[in-house]
């Protein structure tokens, strides 16, 4: 009788161990669905919105400018940011804000990214804590799951509000803020 | 000859099922129990590779004890060199070996860094390399993110007169001037 139970202890064991192993292959390797909070991606991403995050750019080095990543935060690393790469590496980016009279730029250094979210003034982001390590992306956000209303792929969308974004940008910022991809 | 590919079938069944088992489960324990590696270079000189090219270490390096991102000064560690380097599928990821010098909020003297005195701020650690001088470290590109902490180097491994465990050791010149956490 004991022999029974726990043989099919171990196996109950052995299958939570194996099952855990193929999620945990499948979130880093492939992707994940991620509940987003917070108001510093509106209108793009809502409070409370579902979407799925494929990781395999990061691992193949394909992230662009415009893509919406999650990355762990630099001052917390144990809680995920979700932001909009302005700047890679090399990329001249602005750092004042716009109220400001005098613009300042910088260049984003080798190895990191620039990240601000898409409702400036709620974001805390590159503006505040400087560029971004590459090696904090954990992936890129390609589709909007939850509400239904809004399901679809953020690829058009992310392009049509970077353009639009960019030519705010251009008008409030003398210098040419940075190339559309 | 129904047989024969009876057993075959069996054979590609059982195959395709140990594969499924036994891939997962290697990578998950090598991303996040325990891996190997070897040590290249002379920036954690003496402590790891004292013999140069010709006799690199190996070492332990141990996923499970900063999964709570939990480390002391004296530590090393190995981290994800994101920093200052292009990254592309040609120059993919390396990982480089330090010992934690300060926590958040220790404020330190600099070797040759911008700025003399840095606090590390919230979130960040500071590392440098034992052999000061030959190390691309914090010195050189500022306080670490802890997301960037990959694993602890825990023992020596390679070769087996060099078998010890690594134990955390600050050097006393390196302590920082106003600590955190008293």
């Amino acid at each position: 009788m004991l022999r029974h139970a726990l043989g099919k202890t171990f196996r109950f064991l052995g299958y939570t161990v194996q099952y855990g192993c193929i999620a945990h292959c499948a979130f880093e390797y492939l992707g994940g669905i991620v509940v987003c909070s917070g108001p510093s991606m509106e209108p793009t991403i809502q409070n409370s919105d579902i979407v799925f995050s494929e990781n395999l750019s990061r691992h193949f080095y394909c992230i662009r400018k415009g893509d919406i990543v999650i990355v762990k935060s630099p001052n917390d690393p144990k809680s995920n940011i979700c932001k909009r790469v302005i700047g890679l590496e090399g990329d001249k980016v602005c750092t004042s804000n716009p109220s400001d009279f005098l613009k300042s730029h910088s260049y984003v250094p080798k190895g990191h990214v620039w990240l601000e979210g898409d409702n400036l003034r709620n974001s805390t982001d590159s503006r505040c804590y400087g560029p971004v390590p590459y090696g904090l992306i954990r992936g890129r956000i390609c589709l909007k799951i939850w509400p239904l209303n809004d399901f679809g792929f953020l690829d058009q969308k992310m392009l049509d509000k970077y353009l639009s974004l960019a030519s705010e940008q251009f008008v409030i910022c003398p210098f040419p803020f940075n190339a559309v991809a | 000859m129904a047989q024969a590919q009876g057993l075959g079938k069996r054979y590609i069944k059982a195959f395709f099922k140990g594969f499924f088992v036994a891939v997962p489960v290697t990578v998950t324990f090598l991303d996040r129990v325990a891996c190997v590696a070897r040590v290249e270079g002379a920036s954690m000189q003496p402590s790891l590779n004292p013999g140069g090219r010709q006799a690199s270490d190996v070492v332990l390096l141990n996923h499970w004890s900063i999964r709570n991102y939990d480390v002391q000064r004296g530590d090393i560690v190995s981290l994800v060199n994101s920093l200052y380097i292009s990254r592309s599928p040609r120059n993919p990821e390396q990982k480089i070996i330090k010992r934690v010098i300060a926590l958040e909020g220790d404020i330190i003297k600099t070797i040759g860094y911008k700025k003399k005195y840095v606090k590390v701020p919230h979130g960040h650690i500071w590392v440098e390399g034992d052999h000061h001088g030959h190390s691309f470290d914090s010195n050189a590109f500022g306080p670490v993110s802890l997301g960037l902490l990959h694993a602890r180097a825990t023992h020596i491994l390679w070769p087996p007169q060099r078998w010890q465990k690594l134990e955390p050791m600050l050097p006393p010149e390196r302590k920082p001037l106003r600590r955190e956490q008293e």
